[in-house]
């Protein structure tokens, strides 16, 4: 792997392969001549592979825990029951890929063809792909710095066979950091619908989600909004509320209309659905009457909504 | 040969604890500050260094938000967060301009504010470091086991809850610790049983050992109510633990009372040793005080 120096000013910077940290290091001569500067071909590339891909939706969360990948999958879920639509669920988290456990399809493998790498099919219409099928086992760790997670996504992006796709969902790790920016750049000539941004109702989630929507606000990702999850604890035995996670600062709804940001709605805490998870079911399907499934289904016809308001490809080609 | 470590700032620091999880959300912060807190219980001075740049939640935990961060010669001084002095923290929390502001870093700048937090910290004696990292195996932890490895960490406590999903985020935690060299003092299983506040019966009153006031009281659900105390599962951090032959430091249960003095921005420390997760983790600090005693008396590798 190639090593990137620790003070790195970045490819892109002005002091690309002329700052004292370049000294060394195996690129200094590519950045110094400007290259580094010039559009990455990729991002072209992946515009070009992205066309057959309708709606693209990120899923993100400054917070670690909240919820990202289970919402994720179940959003993959609950899209792929219409069974005329084509859903993909891209896996970005490098280090913890869950998305393989969660959607039941720990220990498959990826399989390349002419056209590129297959996504690995949980129904016909819904496919995954993570770095977790790479894998050859539960505990190979991917102890990479950003350089090479960036490579990761770039290949994802550019040389999976995605095929017609109604709606790709991407599943983010926590943070604002390289892969946050890596999916944005990549995918920044392809349009991106928006970002759900999860979080649970306490403080300290949402005082790294703010950080999350400055994120998004920094790089111009659109919000479609937050989802507030593990709002409350309806017990399964006694049917009474509790508070697990009080919203002391007000919750997400005191959060989104300070920033002026649509709350897609609020997910109780179901004991079921960890279960689901671990065992790789869909929990909509598990527990249909449950609370919680009744939250999911109302978030995922707000996303559709705000997705069908989306201008269209075609009106999206002839306004460029 | 292994590096020799520079006098410098860490070199009156004994021992060094890295707090890891492949897994978000699983209450690294929240131990790590618990585990600073037990040990200081029992006597020790002990510091925190929060090298998640992306969510530093230690000092909110602290009630340290917005301190303000100074330098002296020999670099950064950190912000002792009680009165005795006898709890220091570092945090990027400190540095950022207001609360919101988001640390939009690629791995090297991460990789070098890590570099220097280690080595410019100005921690003076202390008997632990407390190192809280965010989630993953990636810049931040690479660059802080580097950093760190020249004064020879006693170890890392492994953070999981007891879902099959964290599990697996933690095997490979596992696989950074082997791989980098870094020791595993143990895993810990935390939001390890919950209990639903309406069920719950009170039975004739349970007074923990070590622990004080009448907090110490605890309710026990009746056993018709099991469905409800496994909110997060049980017994996967146990299991892990076994499986890969590392010590099971302890189980930690989830404290609404706790969780909500947290959010409340409540004394913490004050409010700590009164609640139901205190007794697990004086014994999780016990374990790591016995392993550091005889890592002394055997001395260093």
């Amino acid at each position: 792997m190639e090593e990137v120096p620790h003070d790195c000013p970045g490819t892109d910077s002005a002091e690309a392969g002329r700052g004292t940290a370049c000294q060394g290091c195996p690129n200094q001569r590519l950045c110094a001549s400007g290259a580094g500067a010039a559009p990455d071909p990729a991002i072209e590339e992946i515009k070009e592979k992205m066309k057959t891909v309708k709606h693209k939706i990120l899923v993100l969360s400054g917070k670690g825990g909240v919820g990202k990948s289970t919402f994720s999958a179940h959003l993959a879920h609950g899209l792929a029951e219409d069974e005329n639509t084509q859903i993909a669920l891209l896996d970005i988290d490098i280090c913890g890929p869950s998305i393989p456990k969660i959607m039941g399809l720990e220990g498959e493998q990826v399989h390349q063809s002419g056209s590129g790498w297959s996504l690995v099919y949980v129904e016909d219409n819904l496919g995954v792909m993570s770095v977790g099928f790479l894998l050859s086992s539960p505990d190979d760790a991917v102890i990479w710095r950003g350089p090479k997670k960036n490579g990761m996504i770039k290949q994802f992006l550019r040389d999976v066979d995605w095929g017609e796709i109604d709606y790709l969902i991407v599943d983010t790790p926590p943070g604002t950091s390289d892969e946050h920016l890596s999916v944005v750049h990549y995918l920044s000539a392809a349009h991106i619908d928006g970002a759900v941004v999860i979080t649970t109702p306490q403080e300290i989630s949402l005082q790294d989600v703010r950080k999350e929507i400055n994120f998004c606000h920094k790089v111009k990702l659109p919000i479609i909004g937050v989802v507030e999850n593990m709002s409350g604890f309806v017990c399964p035995k006694c049917k009474k509320e509790a508070q697990i996670f009080p919203p002391t600062t007000g919750g997400a709804e005191a959060m989104c209309q300070d920033l002026k940001i649509p709350l897609l709605g609020r997910v109780p805490l179901d004991p079921q659905i960890g279960k689901s998870c671990d065992k790789g079911q869909s929990f909509l399907t598990e527990a249909p009457d449950s609370p919680a499934t009744l939250a999911y289904r109302s978030i995922i016809q707000r996303i559709q909504e705000f997705c069908s308001l989306q201008p269209s490809h075609e009106e999206k080609l002839i306004g460029s | 040969m292994e590096a020799v470590a520079e006098p410098g700032n860490l070199a009156g620091v004994r021992h060094i604890i890295l707090v890891l999880s492949g897994k978000g959300g699983v209450g690294k912060s929240t131990i790590s500050t618990e585990l600073a807190l037990a040990l200081r219980h029992a006597g020790k001075k002990v510091g925190i260094l929060d090298v998640d740049l992306c969510g530093p939640s230690v000092p909110r935990m602290l009630q340290a938000q917005g301190c303000a961060v100074h330098q002296c010669d020999n670099g950064w001084v950190p912000v002792f967060v009680d009165q005795e002095q006898s709890i220091a923290l570092m945090s990027v929390g400190f540095l950022l301009e207001t609360p919101d502001e988001a640390v939009v870093w690629r791995g090297p700048k991460k990789n070098a504010l890590i570099r220097q937090f280690v080595s410019d910290v100005v921690w003076g004696e202390l008997d632990f470091l407390v190192v809280d990292t965010p989630p993953g195996t990636s810049d931040e932890h690479i660059s802080a086991v580097e950093a760190l490895r020249p004064y020879q960490p006693l170890g890392a406590v492994l953070v999981t809850t007891p879902q099959a999903v964290s599990v697996g985020d933690v095997r490979r935690e596992l696989t950074f610790c082997r791989k980098t060299g870094l020791p595993v003092i143990g895993i810990v299983e935390n939001m390890s049983g919950f209990v639903c506040p309406h069920c719950a019966v009170r039975r004739p009153a349970v007074r923990w050992a070590g622990c004080r006031g009448t907090r110490g009281l605890h309710s026990w659900p009746h056993p018709s109510v099991q469905e409800c105390t496994n909110l997060f599962s049980v017994g996967g951090g146990e299991e892990l633990a076994r499986h890969a032959g590392v010590p099971f430091l302890g189980s930690v249960p989830l404290d609404p009372q706790l969780v909500r003095s947290l959010e409340e921005g409540r004394d913490f420390i004050q409010e700590f040793p009164k609640s139901a997760a205190f007794p697990a983790l004086a014994s999780i600090a016990q374990k790591i005080l016995d392993g550091a005693q005889v890592q002394a008396q055997t001395g260093t590798d």
